[in-house]
């Protein structure tokens, strides 16, 4: 045990009630009870979904077992083969419930899945532009700059509408118009801590640039790259959902919680609500609660709010 | 007492807690002056002191979680801590007025000069636009604003640091207080304009007797301006007296230590005196004595904490071992 | 002053044609316009003399340069199936948007602002963490489906308003304006509302926290120190400080809202160019969607600039780099 960490224990002991950062991180995201609640809710959302071909009655995919004849059947109503369609089932005769999981694993595939991709892609340009300065820098904002000028809505939809329909193609207009929200934080906090003196004696000391921008500068920089990613998340699945929506996103045979909105959308006059009703409450209550976790990260992560 | 001789403002027992999540901070505990017509008393302490906490207690500004927990402030016989919320907005600004220490950060960046100045007199008397913008333009020549009109139309950030201070300034005097709290005024301007501001205050106040109490860590400000000192370490007052009489023949030995550390000319080539270690967070106050552990005077009594004890000229000690104490004949109540 | 805007039309310039060449030769991929507009027997020469009199046979840059060119002279080509100026029919629609807009932008400023200003002021209190809540789920909820569920409660199970559509439009000033008559004004009601969801929270956050940071300030505390009453510091004070912030990031939503009404549109079936928009998507109306995308792109443009020269002219103090992060 080096002499540093004997000091650090011996201060520990000395003063009781010390905390660790982990430990006072914790206990500040806890105070607030909402965003516990929605931590919990993530998990079991997650834990749904990743286990859906075991949980959900029927297989909404297969369309051997989808009838027609159970199209538009009331909440509580028994469907041909004798399971009872708890949250009715929709237009195609497809078990809601069943439709929902299935659902819910393809919103969160596309949201969490784009939101990783464009969190490397944003994080990498980002602190490239962050180090290298210069040219590069004025360069790369000027693109980010623009692309942020315009609405995500429309660039994804107008990506969508050249690509075409599929998982694969949703995803990547989602990176598409996500990755400048990563790079533009990433470089504003590099630019901050690259001003920092332990930045300055890391490069005293002859270190690497690489190993000085992501073993020294990364590492600084991470906590609000982790806000802003629990917030794109949500933003994703919503963006999804509402592209979907507009018919562009996921094919009809692969339906996202939006496309299950959507297709529910035309029997809402004719006050056949559940179809579109309860995949919303799904969609809403995924968003929010990753929202409400992010929203505390993000009083808990910033330095200047706290005492 | 006649009404000519009491104190402009008597601070008794003064006491303001901070309720914070780590405990309670008692950033000012049990302080007690008192400032008479056309006087200045220079507060001293280190930063964390009090001495700031005690300026807003006194125009009951104290921010949460902070709170005046006990003691009493009376200006002219009235006693503010038990004063409506809206009788303190009466007094502030027109009998009690205060200066701040950043003249950057003191006037708002988006309005003008004449609105700020012309609202502070119209939030205390019906007068008209115009009557106001002339008495605003007199005050800031008072201070030596050279053209006035001019200044009056432009916003803060078209200002020096020294010329905003001189228009907080003249905004705390717009109302012709009768005492005004300055919290370091000069302590973020440079030496040749803190010297005229500290002219021109004090001729000011004594002019028109406004009382001053003047908060600083500067101990050579304080000897050229001040008539009374307190010195306060940790939330107490560990010394009063009058100026000469405690920069002279300190007897706290943290007033001693103050006084020491100022760099001076005479004491050329010797290293400066220094007081060791570092002042405490309120929240974990050494037991007794608050200023024992960085003492080198520390004895066993001063494991409890010493009450004040007078001396001839009305000076006051809050110490179980006074320098000098053989010189200087203690007054025994 | 003036090199400084001289500059940012350059800039403003330089942006519109990088985006006209990145949406055309995205939407050129778009669908084959012959298939749309070729009858079905069609033989072979039909076919190539239908390619060559819409000049697709020539090289893409060369196509390019035909729709700039054509472009710079207000034609951006006609709609294949209204057989009109996809120009013309675009600018008919966009009033509708533009109301739809506006109506949403004010809500989002009359309630936002207020709401915003007393979360910041207790940010402690019962009332000011609801609307914290509150605006965590306006940010939430997805548009569309806010939209559907109030369909489904205010026009088909209360019936109080009107499902979808536009009301009746009065000429005002020049503009077709609804929102003064009853049956307009319940018409845009619903839609309006959903569209300034987004903003509506986004303005409560930035006011509250433009809020919180203003009352630390020591002029407020000074402000306080002149005697000034709350009703003051609050209204003059603080409002001009966090005013000057809002405004301008509204400024630039403005923007937002009316791509964002491509939504709202679809589900009220309001007729504004957002709906066109969409059905066009669906009907692989090409000339549409690239004059759309045109008309918002340039609508950008033009907010950005606008912005950015009133805040100088507004507050010389602040670069404007600032504005931006």
């Amino acid at each position: 045990m080096t002499t540093a960490e004997n000091n650090m224990e011996s201060e520990e002991k000395g003063y009781e009630g010390v905390q660790t950062p982990l430990r006072r991180f914790l206990s500040d995201f806890c105070e607030a009870k909402l965003a516990v609640v929605g931590f919990f809710t993530i998990l079991a959302i997650a834990l749904v979904a990743i286990m859906a071909p075991f949980i959900a009655p029927t297989d909404p995919y297969d369309l051997a077992t989808v009838s027609v004849l159970d199209s538009r059947l009331a909440p509580g109503e028994a469907m041909m083969n004798g399971t009872t369609a708890h949250l009715g089932t929709d237009g195609a005769g497809r078990d809601m419930v069943s439709a929902m999981i299935y659902g819910l694993r393809i919103s969160l595939g596309v949201g969490i899945g784009s939101g990783l991709i464009a969190m490397l892609i944003g994080i990498s340009f980002g602190l490239l532009s962050a180090y290298a300065g210069g040219k590069i820098d004025s360069i790369f904002m000027r693109i980010v700059d623009i692309q942020l000028s315009f609405p995500a809505i429309l660039v994804a939809l107008v990506l969508l509408v050249t690509l075409g329909k599929g998982v694969d193609k949703t995803i990547i207009a989602l990176v598409v118009v996500q990755w400048a929200y990563y790079a533009r934080t990433i470089r504003g906090t590099a630019l901050v801590e690259r001003r920092r003196e332990y930045i300055e004696s890391a490069v005293c000391l002859g270190l690497s640039k690489n190993r000085i921008m992501f073993r020294h500068l990364l590492p600084n920089c991470l906590a609000p790259m982790i806000v802003v990613g629990t917030m794109q998340i949500a933003h994703a699945i919503s963006l999804e959902a509402t592209l979907s929506f507009l018919g562009l996103g996921m094919p009809q045979t692969e339906p996202s919680l939006g496309r299950l909105i959507s297709n529910g959308f035309e029997y809402i006059l004719s006050g056949k609500y559940w179809i579109s009703v309860y995949p919303g409450i799904a969609l809403l209550v995924t968003i929010v609660s990753i929202n409400l976790v992010g929203d505390r990260l993000r009083d808990v992560l910033n330095p200047r709010l706290q005492k | 007492m006649s009404l000519s001789e009491s104190p402009t403002i008597e601070v008794k027992d003064l006491k303001t807690y901070f309720f914070t999540k780590g405990g309670i901070a008692r950033a000012v505990d049990g302080v007690s002056f008192s400032v008479g017509r056309g006087k200045v008393l220079g507060l001293v302490g280190e930063s964390g002191s009090g001495k700031t906490v005690t300026g807003f207690s006194i125009l009951g500004l104290v921010d949460e979680p902070g709170r005046i927990v006990g003691g009493e402030i009376l200006y002219r016989g009235e006693n503010l801590v038990s004063a409506s919320p809206d009788r303190m907005r009466e007094l502030r600004g027109v009998n009690i007025s205060m200066i701040f220490q950043d003249p950057m950060m003191t006037l708002n960046p988006v309005l003008r000069i004449d609105t700020q100045m012309i609202e502070a007199l119209q939030a205390h008397e019906s007068i008209s636009k115009d009557d106001a913008r002339q008495r605003a333009r007199d005050v800031l020549g008072q201070v030596g604003i050279a053209s006035p009109d001019e200044r009056l139309r432009s916003y803060p950030h078209q200002f020096s640091g020294g010329m905003r201070q001189r228009v907080a300034i003249a905004i705390a005097l717009l109302n012709k207080p009768d005492l005004i709290v300055a919290d370091e005024p000069t302590t973020a301007l440079d030496v040749t304009i803190q010297g005229q501001i500290l002219y021109e205050v004090q001729k000011l106040c004594s002019q028109t007797g406004t009382a001053l109490i003047w908060i600083t860590h500067d101990l050579s400000v304080v000897a050229g301006l001040a008539d009374d000192i307190c010195v306060m370490y940790a939330g107490r007052i560990v010394e009063q007296g009058s100026v000469n009489s405690v920069l002279d023949k300190p007897m706290h030995p943290y007033t001693d230590g103050l006084i020491s550390s100022v760099p001076s000319r005479n004491k050329r080539g010797v290293p400066l005196a220094q007081i060791p270690g570092m002042a405490p967070s309120l929240l974990k106050l050494p037991k007794g004595c608050s200023f024992g552990p960085r003492c080198a005077h520390f004895s066993n009594a001063c494991d409890s904490i010493p009450d004040i004890s007078n001396y001839e000229n009305g000076r006051q000690i809050r110490c179980h071992n006074p320098l000098g104490a053989g010189t200087t004949l203690r007054v025994t109540d | 002053m003036s090199v400084f805007i001289i500059r940012r039309l350059m800039q403003s310039a330089l942006v519109v044609v990088i985006m006209s060449f990145i949406v055309f030769s995205g939407v050129f991929l778009v669908g084959d316009p012959v298939e749309i507009l070729v009858s079905d027997d069609a033989d072979q020469e039909e076919r190539e003399m239908m390619i060559k009199s819409m000049g697709l046979d020539k090289p893409f840059l060369v196509q390019y340069g035909i729709f700039i060119s054509k472009a710079i002279r207000g034609d951006l080509g006609d709609s294949f199936v209204f057989q009109e100026p996809a120009l013309l029919l675009i600018l008919d629609r966009m009033p509708a948007t533009m109301e739809l807009a506006v109506v949403a932008l004010l809500i989002a400023i009359v309630f936002g602002i207020p709401l915003g200003v007393w979360a910041g002021l207790k940010p402690e209190s019962l009332a000011s963490k609801s609307i914290m809540t509150g605006s965590i789920l306006g940010f939430s909820l997805p548009t569309f489906w806010v939209g559907i569920m109030m369909i489904l409660l205010f026009a088909v199970v209360l019936g109080w308003l009107p499902s979808t559509g536009r009301g009746d439009v009065q000429i005002i000033l020049g503009m077709p304006i609804s929102v003064f008559s009853w049956d307009g004004f319940s018409h845009v009601l619903m839609p309006a509302v959903n569209l300034a969801l987004f903003k509506l929270s986004m303005v409560i956050r930035l006011a509250r926290a433009g809020t919180r940071e203003v009352m630390h300030q020591d002029y407020i505390k000074f402000a306080r120190a002149k005697g000034l009453k709350e009703q003051r510091i609050i209204l003059v004070h603080v409002l001009k400080n966090i005013l000057i912030p809002v405004v301008t990031v509204l400024g630039l939503e403005f923007g937002g809202l009316v791509a964002f009404s491509v939504v709202t549109e679809t589900v009220f079936a309001w007729p504004g160019m957002g709906k066109l928009l969409i059905d066009s998507i669906g009907l692989l109306d090409r000339p549409i969607i690239v004059a759309y995308l045109m008309i918002i792109v340039f609508l950008f443009v033009l907010i950005n600039l606008l912005v950015d020269i009133c805040y100088s002219i507004l507050d010389p103090r602040v670069r404007l780099q600032d504005i931006k992060s």
